[in-house]
């Protein structure tokens, strides 16, 4: 019987296993038993090729495990990929490398799910993306195009794409890599503040799920950590410097040099 | 027989049945979601539309401008002196109305745009598969194919149909130019008459059902080598090949359907 003190789980994974976008047969992570509840903050760490991304796309609902079940926001994940579903509104993903809409500017990106899904006028769409963009500091690139825009910044103009539904869960793929000192900096802070409830959201706290190859990046007593490793999905519990150790899959990952110190 | 041969054909037979299965279930797709959602996001999806029609319609005027006075130059040269050396002028029309109304306008107009706006559907597309771009749109809720197919689709069967009838009349123009060039005693009022008299309402259906028919298809072949499997980017040029190549396949056939249309009408 589930405790009904605990928040609702906005993500489960029964048994789930999950397979390569690229390559649909092969099974880059088996068996995962995973459940996120509402208002947790989740890093999921890995090495490159571990099955990050594809665990996200499973969790996002854009892909199906090809065994086991799932849940997206109460919604089982077959249904949940359907593109008419009403619980996609009600989560926002940012791929690795932004994967922003090369022909429209970064504010007609931002833009793109609102003009799209709602009934707001033209005006209200463009003040509310002004007000987003000005709270990121995205402003002096409104108007050019994502390849001319450095790639730190269109990562965060991606991330105002995903944000400009307010979403209640946000899926992060790799959100630190490649990323500069300030800019990591910048969205450490920012991502907090998102999953404590930021007043350009309403104020509203969010679920978040962010994947990283560099666990030091992350540490912070009310994170829910796990780790990918050799196609198996390890949930470690919050941050724990001497149990991490004794796990070989996080040893390792705490082991790699940090690009940046926290 | 050697097996290998046999093999290697059962395996050619079966991948192209697997194609033409995925091609009908895609243009069904998009059949389905252009029906049922006309009324959503309009405000996103019209100017789209009305970009594709842009650029497989009026954007290739100027090229059509010129291959229509070369279709009506070489199709009505040919035509006349062939005409006056067995003294059958008064086929001259019905002849236009055959060759450049029924056939050459319909079909180089749809291998024109193929080549031209085919190609770059694919490499777009194919581009955007191969970077992920679907995918971002499937996150936010936003349906690729009322996206990104059904303006194509749109644009293409609209600019098709369009650019066709532009081309018939512009042919038909420079063909009398030529014709009274090469001393045919051909009034343009007679000229007019003759065409008039070897088109009949059932020219103006099947005209319109064809190029449209040859947009849809175009677009559905183009989109779904572009859009409908995953991709990496060094695949996207061998892919805009074979369906440029189905692509004039397809166009081929519809071609020889309206033939046998014409003749059982």
């Amino acid at each position: 019987m589930s405790d009904i003190s605990q928040p609702l789980p906005v993500i489960e994974l029964y048994g789930a296993d999950i397979v390569a976008l690229r390559e649909t047969t092969l099974r880059v992570l088996e068996n995962v038993d995973w459940t996120v509840r509402a208002g947790e903050f989740w890093v999921v760490a890995g090495l490159s090729h571990s099955g990050k991304s594809d665990l996200l796309l499973h969790a996002a609902g854009l892909m199906v495990p090809v065994k086991g079940s799932g849940c997206v926001l109460g919604c089982d994940l077959r249904e949940f990929g359907r593109s008419e579903s009403a619980g996609r509104l009600r989560l926002g993903m940012v791929f690795a490398d932004g994967k922003l809409f090369n022909q429209l500017t970064i504010a007609e990106n931002v833009a793109l799910p609102l003009r799209y899904h709602t009934n707001q006028t033209d005006e209200e769409c463009a003040e509310a993306v002004a007000r987003l963009l000005d709270g990121m500091e995205l402003s002096p690139f409104a108007n050019l195009t994502p390849a001319n825009v450095p790639a730190d910044w269109r990562l965060r103009a991606a991330l105002a794409r995903a944000l400009v539904l307010r979403p209640e869960l946000l899926l992060l793929d790799h959100p630190l890599g490649g990323v500069s000192t300030r800019h990591r900096d910048w969205l450490r802070n920012f991502l907090d503040q998102l999953w404590r409830g930021h007043a350009l959201l309403g104020g509203q706290p969010m679920t978040i799920v962010a994947t990283t190859e560099e666990l030091r990046d992350w540490r912070h007593p009310q994170r829910q950590f796990a780790v990918l490793s050799e196609g198996r999905f390890m949930p470690l519990g919050a941050w724990d410097a001497e149990k991490f150790a004794q796990n070989p899959a996080a040893k390792e990952l705490l082991s790699a040099p940090a690009e940046t110190s926290y | 027989m050697p097996k290998s041969y046999t093999d290697r054909l059962g395996r050619k037979i079966f991948l192209a049945l697997m194609t033409v299965q995925g091609l009908g279930a895609f243009a069904l797709i998009t059949l389905a979601v252009i029906l049922k959602k006309t009324q959503v996001a309009r405000r996103v999806v019209q100017p789209r539309v009305r970009q594709e029609i842009s650029r497989s319609g009026s954007a290739m005027m100027p090229l059509f401008f010129f291959v229509a006075l070369a279709l009506g130059f070489v199709v009505v040269g040919q035509t006349v002196s062939a005409l006056a050396r067995v003294g059958q002028m008064d086929y001259l029309g019905s002849t236009m109305v055959i060759v450049i109304v029924r056939e050459l306008g319909p079909l180089l107009t749809a291998m024109l745009v193929l080549a031209r706006v085919g190609t770059a559907n694919v490499i777009e597309l194919g581009t955007a598969r191969a970077l992920g771009e679907v995918e971002a749109l499937e996150a936010l809720g936003i349906d690729p194919v009322h996206y990104l197919i059904v303006p194509r689709v749109i644009g293409m069967s609209l600019g098709i149909f369009s650019l066709t009838v532009y081309l018939i009349l512009m042919s038909l123009a420079s063909g009398w130019v030529f014709a009274f060039l090469q001393g045919a005693s051909l009034t343009p009022g007679d000229y007019l008459k003759q065409i008039a008299e070897a088109l009949n309402s059932l020219d103006f259906v099947l005209l319109a059902l064809k190029t449209v028919m040859f947009g849809f298809f175009i677009a559905i072949v183009t989109c779904y080598h572009g859009l409908a499997q995953p991709l990496r980017l060094e695949d996207v040029s061998q892919v805009a090949v074979r369906a440029v190549t189905q692509g004039v396949m397809v166009c081929v056939l519809i071609d020889a359907l309206f033939i046998v249309l014409y003749v059982l009408t």
